[in-house]
C-alpha cells in the first residue's frame, strides 16, 4: 500500500510518532499541574490523629447559669444557658470571620466589623450575619466540662438539642 | 572619540570584524567594541534608528512613530508611568526582601526593624507602598484613556485583553503584599477579603481554603502570599508587560488622535522614537519618581499594631481598591455582590473589543454626543449613587440581605436607574448605540468610584455611615 504524502486519513509512521509526542507533551503538562496542585494543597497539621483537640474547661459548678467564659487559646466561648446546659460557641463571626467580643453590658456578642450581634445561644439577633455562631462539641465527664475544638459544627439556628446538660 | 560617537566611521552602524582598524587597536578598544558594536551617542538619524533597533530594551519600542501621538494630552504617558512604577516596585521590593522574614512570629518585627534600624529602610518601604497604590490608580486611568479613545478596536483587540490581565496581576500583587506586614490592618483586611469567597455558590469553601492555605489565616497563608508576591506576580508582570509593549510596536504605536469628521490618515507624518519620544518619556519618568519620593518622604506607609487574631479592629476594612465590593456587600445579596457583579464586569470588559461595534478610534469619547452623554453618566453616577446608598441605609439598614427580597430588590432599583438613563439619552440626545454603551460604562465606573469613596471615608464603627471627620473618634 502506498501512502500519498499529505493524505489526511492515512496514518504514517511519521504522523503516528508525531501524535505520540503530542500526547506525551500533554501528559507532561498534566504531571506539572498535578505536582503544583499537590504542593499548593492545604497540609494537615497532624495527619494521623483524628483531629481531636480537647480543651478541659473546668468543673461544672465553676460556671454560673447565664455566664459567658472566654477561652482565648481555644478560640471559643463557653456559655451556660438557662436550663444549666453548656454551649461552646466559636468566636468567629459567621458573616466575614471577624472575632466577636462578648459585650457584658448589653448581654450579647457584637461583631466589630459589620455590627452583627448574637445572643447567649449564638443565635443571630441582628444581621448581616447569615447563621448562628458555630459550635464545638461539649462533653461532660465526671463533672468536668471538656470542649473538642478540633471539630466545628455549623448550624443555621439554635435548637435545644445542641445544648449539653450535666 | 570615534568609537562611541556616531558619524562617518560607523555610518552603517555595525562594525564588522573585518573592520580595517582592528589590527591597530589596543585590547581595551577591542573589548569596548565587542560590547558596544555600534555608536552610543548618535550623530545621525541613521545612528538613532540603529540604536533603537539593536538595543534589547529599546527594540520593544518602534523606531519611528506618528508625530501626532507625541502629544502628552493624548495618552498622558499613563502606560509608561505604569512601567516606571513597576520598576520602582521591583527595586524597592528586592531591597526589602533582604530584611523581611515571612513567618507570623518574625514578620512584624522585621518590618519595624526595617523602619527603625535600617538606614533609609522607612523610605524604601514608603516608596514601595506609594508606588503600589499609585500603580492601581495609574493603571485604571490608563484603561480609561484607552477605552475613551477607542484604543481597543482592531488591530488592538487582543492587547486590550493583555492589559486587563496586567491589571489583574497588579491587583493580585497589591492584595498579596497587603498581608506581609502582619499587622492588625493587614491581618483583618485579608481575613475579610478571603471570607467574601465563602459566598461563591458550591465552591466557596474550597476557594477559601485555596486562598488561605487552610481554614484560617496562618503561616501557610503568609508563605503562600509571600511567594506569589515576590516571584509569581513579578514574573507574570515582566512577561505580559513585554508582550503589551511589543504589540503596541507591532501596530505602529498608539491610536492616532483626530478630530470628529477628520479622516484616518493613510500616511501620517512620522518622527523618530529617539530622541522625540524617549526624551519625553524620560522627562515624565523623572517627574513621577520625584513625586513618589517626595510623597514617601512626607507620608509614611501605615503600620498598625502587630496582628492579633483574637481582636478585630473596629471598623475592619478591606484594602481600598476592594472597598467598593465591600460596600456592595452591605447593599446586595452576597452572591450578587461577590460573584454576579464582579464576574459580569470582568466578562464585559474582556468582551468589549469583540462586540460588533462601530469602530471609532482616535476621537475622545467618539463624538460630541458621546462626550455629552459621558458627562451625563458621571453626573448621574455621582448624584444617584449616594442617594441610593443613603436610601438603602435608612430603609433596610439592618435587614437580612441573604434571604428574602431585601438583597435582590436593590438590583431591581439599580437596573431601573440604568434603564431610565438609557431612555433619557435616547430621547434627549438621540445618542447612537455605541455612545450609549460608553455612557453606561462611565455611569457604572462613576458609581464604583462613589462606592469606594464611601467605603474609605464614610464608613465608621460597625460599618455605619458617618462623616469622614468622625471616623477617628
Amino acid at each position: 500500500m502506498t501512502v500519498q504524502p499529505g493524505d489526511q486519513d492515512a496514518t504514517t509512521r511519521r504522523s503516528f510518532l508525531g501524535r505520540i509526542w503530542l500526547w506525551l507533551g500533554g501528559l507532561a503538562i498534566l504531571e506539572g499541574a498535578w505536582i503544583t496542585a499537590a504542593i499548593l494543597r492545604p497540609r494537615k497539621e497532624r495527619p494521623d490523629a483524628d483531629r481531636e483537640e480537647i480543651v478541659v474547661a473546668g468543673p461544672v459548678d465553676r460556671f454560673e447559669v447565664g455566664s459567658v467564659t472566654a477561652f482565648p487559646t481555644g478560640k471559643f466561648y463557653l456559655t451556660r444557658v438557662e436550663d444549666g446546659g453548656f454551649l461552646a460557641l466559636s468566636r468567629r463571626c459567621t458573616h466575614l470571620g471577624c472575632t466577636v467580643p462578648w459585650v457584658a453590658g448589653e448581654g450579647r456578642f457584637i461583631c466589630p466589623c459589620h455590627a452583627s450581634s448574637f445572643d447567649l445561644h449564638g443565635e443571630v439577633l441582628s444581621p448581616p450575619a447569615p447563621r448562628a455562631l458555630d459550635l464545638h462539641p461539649v462533653r461532660i465527664e465526671n463533672g468536668v466540662v471538656k470542649v473538642d475544638t478540633g471539630t466545628t459544627v455549623t448550624r443555621d439556628a439554635f435548637s435545644s438539642s445542641q445544648v449539653t446538660r450535666p | 572619540m570615534p568609537s562611541i560617537m556616531g558619524g562617518s566611521r560607523s555610518q552603517g552602524g555595525v562594525v564588522t570584524e573585518k573592520d580595517q582598524g582592528q589590527h591597530e587597536d589596543g585590547f581595551l578598544r577591542r573589548l569596548w567594541r565587542s560590547v558596544f558594536r555600534g555608536p552610543i551617542v548618535p550623530a545621525t538619524d541613521r545612528d538613532r534608528r540603529w540604536i533603537v533597533f539593536n538595543t534589547l530594551l529599546l527594540h520593544f519600542r518602534p523606531t519611528q512613530l506618528p508625530e501626532k501621538t507625541l502629544r502628552f494630552t493624548h495618552t498622558f504617558g499613563l502606560g509608561g508611568m505604569s512601567l516606571v512604577l513597576i520598576l520602582l516596585l521591583f527595586a524597592t521590593g528586592i531591597l526589602m526582601m533582604f530584611v523581611y522574614e515571612p513567618s507570623p512570629d518574625a514578620a512584624y518585627e522585621s518590618i519595624t526593624n526595617l523602619q527603625d534600624d535600617v538606614l533609609f529602610g522607612r523610605l524604601v518601604r514608603n516608596t514601595h507602598h506609594w508606588s503600589a497604590n499609585f500603580l492601581v490608580g495609574v493603571a485604571l486611568l490608563h484603561l480609561l484613556r484607552v477605552f475613551l479613545t477607542g484604543g481597543y478596536h482592531p488591530p488592538r483587540q487582543f492587547n486590550w485583553v493583555v492589559g486587563l490581565a496586567l491589571l489583574l496581576f497588579i491587583l493580585v500583587a497589591n492584595f498579596t503584599g497587603y498581608l506581609l506586614p502582619w499587622d492588625q490592618l493587614s491581618y483583618w483586611a485579608i481575613t475579610i477579603s478571603t471570607a467574601m469567597l465563602i459566598y461563591v455558590p458550591w465552591i466557596g469553601e474550597w476557594l477559601q481554603q485555596i486562598a488561605r492555605g487552610g481554614s484560617e489565616i496562618s503561616s501557610t497563608t503568609l508563605i503562600g502570599f509571600y511567594t506569589i508576591h515576590t516571584t509569581v506576580v513579578p514574573a507574570a508582570l515582566i512577561v505580559f508587560a513585554a508582550l503589551h509593549f511589543w504589540r503596541v510596536r507591532k501596530v505602529k504605536g498608539v491610536v492616532i488622535p483626530r478630530r470628529e469628521g477628520e479622516p484616518v490618515e493613510d500616511k501620517p507624518a512620522k518622527v523618530l522614537f529617539l530622541p522625540h519620544l524617549l526624551t519625553r518619556e524620560v522627562a515624565v519618568a523623572c517627574m513621577l519618581v520625584a513625586i513618589i519620593v517626595l510623597t514617601s518622604v512626607f507620608f509614611n506607609a501605615p503600620l498598625g499594631a502587630e496582628a492579633n487574631p483574637g481582636m478585630s479592629p473596629n471598623p475592619a476594612k478591606a484594602p481600598w481598591y476592594f472597598l467598593g465590593f465591600q460596600e456592595l456587600l452591605l447593599h446586595f445579596h452576597p452572591v450578587i455582590a461577590v460573584v454576579l457583579i464582579p464576574l459580569a464586569a470582568a466578562l464585559f470588559f474582556a468582551m468589549l473589543p469583540y462586540i460588533r461595534y462601530r469602530h471609532v478610534d482616535g476621537i475622545w469619547m467618539m463624538s460630541e454626543v458621546g462626550r455629552r452623554s459621558g458627562v451625563a453618566g458621571v453626573v448621574v453616577g455621582f448624584v444617584v449613587t449616594p442617594l441610593l446608598i443613603v436610601a438603602d441605609e435608612l430603609s433596610s439598614g439592618s435587614a437580612d440581605l441573604s434571604s428574602g427580597l431585601s438583597g435582590v430588590l436593590p438590583l431591581v432599583v439599580v437596573a431601573a436607574v440604568i434603564a431610565g438613563f438609557v431612555f433619557g439619552l435616547r430621547r434627549l440626545m438621540a445618542a447612537p448605540k455605541e455612545e450609549i454603551v460608553q455612557a453606561v460604562v462611565i455611569l457604572l465606573l462613576a458609581s464604583m468610584v462613589v462606592l469606594t469613596i464611601t467605603g474609605v471615608w464614610f464608613r465608621g464603627e460597625g460599618m455605619a455611615l458617618v462623616w469622614p471627620w468622625e471616623i477617628g473618634g
